[in-house]
């Protein structure tokens, strides 16, 4: 599989979607959405060609500035694989989710959409430190886009804020990359940027802890946890539909990839030595994540601080440095990127409907709109954690991995799975139960289009609750190769 | 002995030249389109024949100047942004001054005086290019619109640039007194003790007035109101040519004298820097003026690029100092250039200021969306965001300082582009709202001449920041000649 084709197809889809808008005004989500059905079936077909055996999917190998030793170095290994190809599924999950809902500069949007995507794409296959840091940056423009010009009433506070906290923090991510650098130029005397090399550096553990300190900050900015969290309701919030199933699907992922591939990778024994602060940190987004999400009125808002409770699962389950826990970071990354997108798209089906996020003009909506009351009970229940289905699976192993390396914070991250029924249901009370708001109309269902998307996530969810072996013998060796311990 | 130098200051004799046939082509016809080409050409020329100035190598012109490939990168580069000038000034002269031919003039004899600086090795070449550059500067300043503030700002550039000149000249004398010598090459040795604290503080007052002119904090007071009075396609020439050659020129007399072993006086440039850093990303903040933003925009960079000249201290060798020096300004034309053009763009028709506020630029990207796609482009370049190549400048500082060693600047640095980026993207964003009711501004058509120039600049901005590599082989085989 050729991955810079896959991006530069999606950088030039883009392009075409910008000047498609001349053609007519709706063939640029066309061109968006067939782009990205392309980029999966193309991921899929990479994965469904490899044998059982295989362990890295893609290798591509090119110079790119050689004054300091950086190349374009792209991999795909089972960890990768599996977030590109939720990367594409989810691009189409967007441009579903906004097909009717941007009534200006469609082409620009779509552009947005699709350079995003590619931003994306770049950063989970990229293997060399550079080009990672330059991908994890062209996903930041085109997102700010999005949330600035398509965004709700209060987008420039919001976007604003989210290109400012994660800038900088990939300011120090960038001084931590160029500083390892240097020190293992100092030690080997070549400079290079490659991942594989740089693994091998040996560090002074001072230095270590620190640089591995600035990966960290910038990736739990991104994931987020808390204390950096504050970007991501405001971000989630205003931004249009496809922005916020973007950010909540994909780009948090962002963040809890680079944890578990560069923080721990790279810095395997320095991030050992932080795996109580780590993992704190991940209880302490759970429960405080819960408690906000609680406490909500906005729909949107809601389902955003139950993001930041779910990505705490993440935390804790990679700094409990154990398999069993780590992979179960991995499913609750891909679980999340379904059940939070679809609750996205909910809620931006709601604000199309009622000119409102706010739970108190809902109420009663299920006599209008059963098929979307039917489909949010199913990922509210999804999202609170039901046996069975997808974050079920992530959640439960993360806990169980976790009980090992420390029982307190895993009691508390425990009573934030309790936290989240308290909130999910409450949320379907308020919008769906209950007295139907006489303010409200009649309100148009889900059609085909809406439906065939949901029923394709449920699918993803059912299939990883029921049957997660395939995304666990994908990640396996990636996980294997960190060197964490089996249980 | 064949007269080689003649060849390696081929270029600056041909703007020499050049200036006295425009002085007559405007004798005998005064025509604005006929002065303007004869400008381009001339500067065409001088440019085509910087590889030929190289081609024997660095050359030593009578002891006062040193061609090498470094001065005659910056030489390329000044006489690029000239280029750009006065492309970006044809049609905005066209519609202020009644008679625009003596522009040109000055615009060839600030470029000359500029690439003087590139290539000077004695303090009487440097002196004199940089008055040839301040003198003309001033009248460029004030030459095209009747008013206030380009006559408030032609002045205070000329008070403070006299100030600023009389300063070093005062050093000089001083280095002069204990040192016998006037060449750059012939300083760094040691001065006897009788003499030693004439030439430390000469050195002192020589970097005082360097530092004036490039706008260092507390040196930067008349920034904002130079760059906001002078008219734009003079503002992006003050802020490209200008800082350039001073700075190309420090680094070199920082490198030949070794000026910076004093520890005092590298802890004195560290001071400046990190308040410029500082301070003019902090300034920037409160600006709703264009201008003016570009101004501390500038005067932080400035800031930032003295990481660069402290690197020379901080390690033996000075190449990394200088390949860094030449990329970062290499970058910074470009994207300066590109953020100037776009405002004298859509000042040609403005009547009494330019565009400049930063309300005017509402909705940009719908109404002119080639010129706001430069102008992020270029702002995104400024703030040092990876796909342009102001992140590729930014690299390299960061690679230089990382070797030096200077973790407290880079400190600065990293807190000084976090600042910046809010600022630089508030202009992005006000570009994406909608329009303001009253769409007067934006309602000419830009000249085709213009969009080209722009455009151009903006693409080589993304291009070089995405394949930095044509650029950084450049200058690594240029470096190679540098010469005491």
């Amino acid at each position: 599989m050729n991955i810079l084709a896959l991006i530069m197809g999606l950088l030039a889809a883009g392009v075409v979607a910008a000047f498609s808008e001349r053609i007519h005004q709706h063939a640029p989500r066309w061109v968006s959405l067939i782009a990205f059905v392309v980029a999966l079936i193309y991921t899929s077909s990479a994965w469904l060609g490899a044998g059982s055996e295989t362990e890295e999917y893609a290798r591509q190998v090119l110079p790119w500035i050689p004054r300091f030793g950086i190349q374009v170095y792209l991999v795909l290994d089972g960890l990768s694989l599996m977030l590109v190809a939720l990367t594409a599924f989810l691009g189409i999950v967007a441009v579903v989710s906004s097909w009717s809902e941007i009534s200006e500069r469609h082409g620009f949007f779509q552009f947005n959409i699709l350079w995003v995507m590619a931003g994306v794409v770049g950063v989970f296959s990229a293997f060399d430190l550079f080009l990672f840091f330059f991908f994890w940056e062209v996903m930041l423009i085109p997102m700010y886009f999005l949330i600035a010009i398509w965004g709700h009433e209060n987008r420039a506070y919001a976007a604003t804020k989210f290109f400012l906290f994660t800038q900088i923090s990939g300011l120090l991510m960038l001084f931590a990359i160029l500083s390892l650098v240097y020190f293992n130029y100092q030690a080997t005397g070549v400079i290079t940027f490659n991942y594989f090399e740089l693994r091998n550096a040996s560090l002074d553990p001072d230095v270590a802890w620190w640089l591995m300190l600035g990966f960290f900050v910038a990736f739990i900015t991104k994931l987020p946890s808390v204390p950096v969290h504050t970007w991501l309701p405001d971000a989630h919030t205003q931004a249009p539909t496809a922005g916020s199933v973007i950010l909540a699907g994909i780009l948090l992922k962002t963040g809890g990839y680079g944890v578990i591939r560069f923080a721990v990778g790279l810095f395997p024994e320095a991030s050992q030595d932080f795996a109580t602060v780590g993992m704190l940190l991940g209880a302490l987004s759970i429960v405080y994540g819960g408690y906000m999400a609680y406490s909500q009125s906005d729909f949107k808002r809601l389902v955003a601080y139950s993001s930041v409770a779910h990505m705490g699962f993440i935390l804790l389950g990679v700094y409990a440095f154990n398999e069993i826990a780590m992979q179960g970071a991995v499913v609750t990354m891909i679980a999340h990127g379904f059940s939070t997108a679809a609750l996205f798209m909910m809620a931006g089906a709601l604000q199309q409907r009622l000119h409102s996020r706010e739970m108190s003009k809902m109420g009663g909506l299920w006599v209008r709109a059963p098929r979307m009351g039917a489909m949010t009970l199913f990922f509210v229940v999804a999202s609170v954690g039901m046996p069975g289905l997808g974050n079920f699976v992530g959640e439960f192993l993360a806990l169980l991995g976790a009980f090992q390396a420390h029982v307190p914070l895993t009691i508390a991250a425990a009573i934030g799975i309790v936290v989240a029924a308290v909130y999910g249901l409450s949320l379907m009370q308020r919008a769906f139960q209950g007295v139907p708001n006489p303010d409200v109309g009649e309100i148009e269902d889900f059609g085909a289009r809406e439906m065939t998307v949901m029923i394709l996530m449920m699918i993803g969810l059912v299939w990883l609750g029921v049957y997660p072996q395939l995304v666990l013998d994908l990640s396996a060796p990636v996980i294997t190769s960190l060197g964490v311990a089996g249980l | 002995m064949s007269h080689t130098w003649v060849n390696s200051v081929l270029p600056h004799l041909v703007l020499t030249v050049g200036l006295m046939v425009l002085l007559l082509v405007v004798a005998f016809r005064r025509s604005h389109a006929l002065a303007m080409t004869s400008t381009f050409l001339i500067l065409v020329v001088a440019g085509a024949l910087i590889p030929q100035s190289l081609a024997a190598g660095s050359e030593d012109v009578f002891g006062l100047i040193r061609v090498d490939g470094y001065g005659q990168f910056f030489s390329g580069l000044f006489l690029l942004a000239a280029i750009v000038t006065v492309l970006i000034s044809f049609r905005y002269l066209d519609h202020r001054a009644s008679s625009c031919e003596e522009f040109y003039m000055l615009i060839l004899t600030a470029t000359l005086g500029a690439m003087v600086m590139a290539v000077a090795s004695h303090f009487a070449t440097l002196i004199l290019g940089l008055e040839i550059l301040s003198i003309s500067l001033y009248a460029m300043i004030c030459y095209p619109q009747e008013g206030r503030l380009p006559l408030e700002a032609a002045t205070k550039y000329l008070v403070l640039s006299g100030v600023a000149s009389t300063t070093m000249l005062f050093g000089m004398a001083l280095i002069y007194a204990a040192s016998g010598s006037l060449s750059f090459s012939a300083l760094g040795q040691p001065v006897d003790n009788q003499g030693e604290n004439y030439y430390w503080l000469g050195q002192g007052m020589l970097i005082v007035g360097l530092a004036f002119k490039l706008s260092l904090v507390p040196f930067h007071m008349w920034t904002p109101d130079v760059y906001q009075g002078a008219p734009a396609p003079v503002t992006g020439f003050i802020a490209t040519v200008s800082k350039g050659a001073v700075f190309a020129a420090l680094l070199r007399y920082a490198v030949i004298s070794d000026v910076l072993s004093n520890a005092s006086i590298a802890l004195g440039i560290s001071i400046i820097a990190v308040g410029s850093m500082v301070v003019g990303n902090l300034l920037a903040l409160l600006e709703k003026n264009i201008k003016r933003i570009l101004a501390f925009s500038s005067i932080a960079h400035v800031g930032y690029l003295l990481i660069a000249l402290l690197v020379v201290a901080a390690l033996d060798d000075s190449e990394i100092a200088r390949e860094t020096l030449m990329v970062y300004l290499a970058g910074y034309f470009l994207m300066t250039l590109a953020a100037f053009g776009v405002i004298s763009a859509l000042s040609i028709s403005a009547s009494d200021q330019d565009t400049e506020q930063l309300a005017d630029y509402r909705g940009l990207f719908w109404s002119h969306p080639v010129l706001a796609a430069v102008l992020t482009s270029a702002a995104l370049s400024l703030a040092g965001i990876p796909l342009t190549m102001g992140f590729i400048a930014k690299f390299y500082l960061f690679a230089a300082g990382v070797q030096g060693a200077l973790w407290v600047l880079l400190w600065a640095l990293v807190i000084g582009s976090a600042i910046g980026i809010y600022y630089y993207l508030r202009i992005v964003f006000t570009m994406t709202q909608s329009e303001s009711t009253d769409g007067s501004v934006r309602a000419n058509a830009i000249p085709v001449e213009t969009i080209v120039t722009v455009g151009v600049l903006g693409a080589a901005v993304i291009l070089f920041g995405v394949y930095p590599t044509p650029l950084i082989e450049l200058v690594r085989g240029l470096i190679g000649t540098f010469g005491a």
